[in-house]
């Protein structure tokens, strides 16, 4: 997944400016795009709708643009457009609709069918759609997605996608390059030089390639509705989006040391994909790297699974309290956290340690009170001076909401 | 029957190359209920009805295992069903799954230990001028054979052919279970399924009757493996091949009454079939919440659960203030874990009985503040589930009724 965010340096106003950005709501504009029938309606209603991968049958296809505003996290919302695929609608984004359609873009999200036949013919109308990014909105992010992978035989998996994806990087960079050389006024070389040795730092690809890496944010999952690769890329996505994304990250690290876990996750509650984690040192020995996509792949069809039971709706709360001991092997909890997020804990087994660390977690709810949303962040920070941010009870060690993210 | 040593080697080589699951459960529990010794009491019970059907005890062949006998037409879904069922392949990729070529046998250490042959549909075993089969060798020691008809194609084929093979089996293995799959049903209308339910008993029973034959032991099952389903009616097949099933039943009612539990199962945690539960009506949709559960659990504990720590972690765990070692610092040395729904409150709760069974409860509503009772009487019934697999080692069944219960104080 994405590298954690550098910290920029911590000066005597940071807190105050982290405060600052409390505030807002941050609204992202996110295009999900790709041919018609390549799967990007049934993946949004899976991740924001909580659908069953089986359900989605009956989707059907998108007209023009379906736009909605997805709340996340209450001080993040996703503008997420949803663009019908057919080559008509297509045509008309890419000339009537263009700067509509493409300015002010957070994010791309482009899905390609692997088992598209007319593979050039998807690329070219890719290339169309870079080009009409890279002109309106330079700083976006593009992620592709290659779909649909559990209809390729599983050993044949990866050759496949390395395959695809190194076609995919090649056409990008040649896109980018054709508009560079279009508009030379608006990129001129020292300038691009710089953004090509920037970039492969600042894009971390899944697979290692020897070709240079476009000068655009670009990153490639291979993704399937009907296993847990959908949650690794979209919990990719939102990763980047998060705003206050280190104030969390160092308040789950003081919370994980203060109690002893040896790893926590935090979930959004519709969607559950991972918003944050802490792991600790002894926790890196777990050989599962896939397991934060897994744990939301698990938690999201248990979730179902009581909705079905219950009989109520699929977005509603389905439970509340979860906890596992698992002799003296390890002990775990999952938890309502703040109104927007739940959280899961793992750690060593022991029954003190356990009801402590349920406790002590409570007691940390206020500390995470800013997930909730603009309004209730704004009063809790304007009562807490810099020293003592948030109100963290000084037991507790050195509160890391010091450090500022740049956004 | 001298083929008995190669079935063996073959057993072993297909266990080893299934895909299997870690075992969450490390400790080898001497409450493993044995299916030789299963199968000796059955053996020995059938001795008794009728003395001379009983497979000879001496051959080699019954060494083996009770065994599933996986039949049907060709396509009609006997491999998919013993992949999802047996090595947890998602129903989606059994698209991928080739055509059984030839007899396959899967051996299953489960609580029970059973065998699972899935035969390829495309041979007829009574019929075949090529090659004769060893009736004995195949259906000498078979707990159930299970027929699978594909409810989505004509099935007039099969049933003529699930009636040849009752009759054949019916002159020399009347013990055997006849379960019929309706297989295939999830894209079909609920009429419609018990449309096809009713022609398929009626023409068997039509047959058989004519044939002189009352009150065979067939039964039917509507089944898929998009749903629950299939893992229900494996659970009912099983649950036949169980000595004292009852009194098991009668330990869970008693749980149930004590704690006010909605519905608990007993179930085989690498299967997903539940081997007994308490006596109130069938429920599907606590059948599949539970079984869910499980799932979950056994996910959990793969993740975070099936790989060592290392020595300093233990070390500092057990070092000062705690100043114990881990065993002591935790109250029950096999899994416990209860979720609280967030509708009404109502918790379910599961506890792990031995390596290969859990007890799973869907209890009432607000009994999650009870939990440390609930605890002790659930730890109670627990030992009295290991009790019985103990005692079922021997002949003699105690008498007794299921143990009793700390008073709750639930009322």
């Amino acid at each position: 997944m994405g590298a954690s965010p550098a910290v920029a340096g911590v000066d005597p106003t940071s807190p105050s400016a982290a405060h600052a950005q409390l505030k807002k709501v941050k609204k992202q504009k996110v295009l999900l795009m790709g041919k018609s029938g390549s799967g990007k309606s049934s993946m949004r209603s899976i991740i924001f709708s909580n659908y069953l991968a089986r359900d989605t049958r009956r989707l059907g296809a998108t007209i023009d643009i379906d736009l909605s505003h997805v709340k996340f996290l209450g001080n993040l919302t996703l503008n997420l457009w949803d663009c019908g695929g057919q080559e008509a609608f297509m045509e008309n984004y890419l000339s009537q609709q263009r700067a509509h359609v493409f300015s002010n873009v957070g994010v791309l999200i482009y899905v390609f069918d692997i088992e598209s036949r007319d593979i050039e013919r998807d690329l070219a109308t890719y290339v169309n759609i870079i080009s009409a990014l890279v002109q309106y909105s330079r700083d976006a992010k593009v992620f592709v997605l290659i779909h649909k992978m559990d209809l390729i035989q599983p050993l044949m998996r990866e050759e496949v996608f390395e395959h695809r994806a190194a076609l995919v990087r090649r056409k990008t960079s040649e896109a980018v390059a054709i508009v560079h050389k279009q508009k030379p006024e608006q990129g001129s070389s020292g300038q691009q030089q710089q953004q090509q040795q920037q970039q492969p730092t600042s894009s971390p690809s899944p697979s290692s390639s020897t070709q240079l890496e476009p000068p655009i944010s670009l990153q490639l999952f291979a993704t399937s509705i009907w296993d847990q690769s959908l949650y690794k890329a979209w919990a990719s996505i939102i990763h980047d989006l998060v705003p206050n994304l280190s104030v969390i990250e160092t308040q789950l690290a003081s919370l994980g040391l203060a109690i002893d876990a040896d790893e926590i996750l935090l979930f959004e509650r519709t969607s559950f994909l991972v918003v944050s984690r802490w792991t600790s040192a002894e926790g890196e020995g777990n050989p599962y790297g896939d397991r934060f996509e897994r744990m939301s792949n698990i938690l999201k069809s248990w979730k179902h699974t009581c909705s079905k039971y219950t009989g109520t709706p699929r977005n509603a709360e389905q439970f509340s309290d979860f906890e596992y001991k698992m002799g003296a092997t390890f002990s775990m909890f999952a938890t309502k956290f703040t109104t927007n997020t739940y959280i899961l804990v793992c750690m060593p087994p022991g029954e003190a340690r356990f009801n402590s660390a349920k406790l002590n977690v409570a007691a940390a709810r206020s500390w995470f009170k800013f997930l909730d949303g603009p309004v209730v962040s704004a009063q809790q920070v304007g009562g807490s001076g810099p020293g003592a941010t948030m109100g963290v009870p000084s037991s507790y060690g050195a509160d890391g909401a010091a450090g500022t993210h740049e956004n | 029957m001298t083929s008995a040593s190669v079935e063996d080697g073959d057993v072993l080589a297909d266990t080893s190359s299934g895909p299997s699951r870690p075992r969450p459960i490390r400790y080898i529990s001497p409450a493993a209920l044995n299916l030789h010794r299963v199968y000796e009491q059955n053996r020995q019970r059938l001795r008794k009805k009728d003395g001379a059907k009983v497979p000879d005890p001496t051959a080699p062949q019954t060494k083996g295992k009770p065994r599933l006998l996986l039949m049907g037409q060709r396509r009609s879904g006997k491999s998919s069903i013993s992949s999802v069922v047996f090595h947890k392949l998602p129903p989606s990729e059994t698209l991928f799954l080739e055509s059984t070529a030839r007899i396959q046998k899967d051996s299953l250490s489960s609580f029970m230990e059973f065998q699972v042959w899935d035969f390829p549909g495309q041979i007829d075993i009574f019929d075949n001028p090529n090659f004769t089969f060893d009736m004995d060798a195949i259906f000498g020691e078979i707990g159930a054979l299970i027929w699978v008809i594909d409810a989505q194609d004509d099935y007039l084929e099969a049933v003529a052919r699930l009636n040849t093979t009752i009759l054949h089996l019916h002159r020399s293995y009347p013990h055997i279970n006849i379960e019929v799959f309706i297989h295939k049903v999830d894209g079909l209308s609920d009429d419609y399924r018990l449309d096809i339910q009713r022609d398929v008993t009626i023409r068997i029973q039509d047959e058989l009757s004519d044939q002189g034959i009352e009150n065979a032991p067939v039964n039917f099952h509507l089944t898929s493996i998009y749903n629950h389903s299939i893992f229900e009616a494996f659970s009912k097949v099983i649950q036949k091949l169980i000595p004292r099933l009852g009194q098991l039943e009668a330990m869970l009612t008693n749980l149930c009454r004590t704690c006010r539990f909605e519905k608990a199962y007993l179930f085989d945690v690498n299967t997903k079939i539940y081997i007994a539960t308490d006596n109130t009506p069938e429920d599907m949709a606590s059948y599949e919440i539970c079984s869910d559960y499980v799932d979950v659990i056994i996910d959990f504990t793969e993740v975070y659960g099936s790989w060592s720590r290392s020595e300093k972690w233990r070390e500092r765990l057990e070092g000062e203030p705690w100043a114990q070692p881990l065993d002591e610092q935790v109250a029950c040395e096999w899994a416990e874990s209860g979720m609280v729904l967030a509708d009404a409150r109502r918790p379910i709760m599961l506890r792990e009985v031995d390596r290969f069974l859990a007890l799973v409860a869907i209890m009432k509503e607000g009994s999650y503040e009870k939990m440390p009772q609930i605890n002790m009487n659930v730890d109670v019934v627990v030992k009295g589930l290991t009790d019985f697999f103990e005692i079922t080692k021997s002949k003699e069944v105690s008498a007794g009724g299921p143990p009793g219960l700390a008073s709750p104080g639930l009322s």
